[in-house]
């Protein structure tokens, strides 16, 4: 059978289906969109919506309860994650928060949304999976790996050869 | 012992090989033979002591009291800590580091594959974390095998050495005691034992490649279960600990 690559829908991971749903069907969604400017340290383009770190947010009585899941667990900016989520319930008038860190479903780069990829590519960070790694400065494909990790857990060190620029690459986990 | 006292003790055991060797990664630190070696093997450390630390948390909370990630880590002496011996080895060379590497990650990888399927919700969670990272790990771990071992005659030299001086100490990978046991008749650990053959097909394919010779063994070093260390991790414990052992209980 021929499949006409233009009608494939691309099939989301089940966790990653709950988890928008969960925001979706939220019944507090102002919680979602304040944590919507809460960036990830590192890669401050991206948010921990869009990361996938943030797996829910729930609000009783005025406490609000954020879930998070960790990437990579000795990744210091978890912490970071935590205190800049508190941070910014706490300015929106949430002082009461409890931040959760849970470790299942464990996180992987699957979860990454096509916009996050392209957030990224432009920020100058290759996003991963994709075929072949491209180099975000020029486009080309030929690339070479320099170190399997860069300046973070999350990286991998590349450069290319076409324009000779180094560059992170968002490592497929 | 509960069921409880058992998995504290197993999660103990893990956190204690992933602590010890996570340190001996970090001594590389500034230390390694360039600077993008420098960074990969600083973040391999972060990963085993990131591993680390979800055992240690997970134990503390079954044990309860006054137990937490950092009593297990630095309120303990050598005689409390459980890790396998090959995990507290020095650091030796770059060789030494890589080989020993290696070999532990061939192990790690099908063992947390194999507790990602425990009947214990929390053990299963932390393997499928472990796994991820444990993959990454074992790729590179091969390449700079095959890398030094099918190297120079220096490069081969010194791998060949690393694995033969090595060997005796994976045979402890393997061991399974009581506590194992009691675990594994309820399908919260994988049986280790049974691990060995795979292992060993994948190490002999790595060696046959890197150029290498398979080490013929004839002694086997055990008891880091028990307690029972070498020399070394004493001296690993004393900077380990050392901040806290001066300021008990100092918060940072």
């Amino acid at each position: 059978m021929v499949v006409d690559e233009a009608n494939v829908i691309p099939l989301l991971p089940v966790e990653e289906l709950e988890r928008r749903q969960r925001r979706i069907n939220s019944e507090c969604p102002d919680l979602w969109r304040i944590l919507d400017d809460v960036m990830d340290p590192e890669i401050p383009v991206i948010s921990l919506y869009e990361l996938g770190v943030l797996q829910d947010v729930s609000e009783r009585d005025g406490h609000v309860h954020v879930l998070l899941t960790p990437t990579y667990v000795g990744c210091p900016a978890m912490k970071v994650m935590e205190e800049d989520a508190r941070i910014a319930l706490e300015a929106a008038g949430y002082p009461d928060v409890t931040v959760e860190t849970r470790l299942s479903p464990a996180w992987t780069t699957a979860w990454l949304s096509n916009e996050a990829r392209s957030k990224m590519a432009a920020y100058g960070i290759a996003a991963p999976d994709s075929e072949a790694a491209q180099c975000p400065q020029c486009g080309s494909e030929d690339v070479q790996q320099i170190s399997e990790f860069g300046s973070t857990a999350c990286k991998a060190l590349f450069k290319c050869n076409a324009c000779a620029e180094p560059f992170d690459l968002f490592k497929a986990i | 012992m509960t069921d409880s006292a058992l998995i504290a003790k197993f999660a103990v055991r893990q956190g204690d090989d992933a602590l010890v060797l996570g340190h001996r990664l970090s001594e590389w630190t500034s230390r390694s033979p360039f600077l993008e070696e420098d960074l990969a093997l600083t973040n391999v450390a972060l990963d085993f002591v990131g591993r680390a630390r979800m055992f240690y948390q997970y134990a503390a909370t079954l044990t309860g009291g006054d137990a937490n990630e950092d009593t297990f880590a630095y309120t303990r002496d050598a005689r409390e800590f459980s890790n396998l011996l090959i995990c507290e080895l020095p650091r030796g060379d770059f060789a030494f580091t890589i080989c020993r590497q290696y070999l532990y990650d061939a192990f790690a990888l099908p063992f947390m594959q194999a507790l990602m399927k425990s009947s214990d919700q929390q053990l299963a969670a932390i393997a499928a974390k472990a796994e991820k990272e444990t993959k990454y790990h074992v790729r590179r771990d091969t390449d700079w095998m095959l890398r030094l071992g099918d190297g120079t005659e220096e490069s081969q030299g010194r791998m060949q050495k690393a694995l033969d001086d090595l060997w005796g100490y994976t045979g402890e990978l393997f061991d399974v005691d009581d506590v194992d046991r009691a675990l594994i008749a309820e399908g919260i650990v994988p049986d280790v034992s049974l691990l060995r053959d795979q292992w060993l097909e994948t190490v002999s394919d790595t060696i046959a490649r890197a150029n290498l010779e398979l080490p013929q063994a004839d002694w086997k070093a055990a008891g880091g279960r028990d307690g029972i260390h070498t020399e070394s991790l004493g001296f690993l414990l004393a900077e380990l600990q050392s901040v806290q052992r001066a300021y008990p209980g100092l918060k940072w």
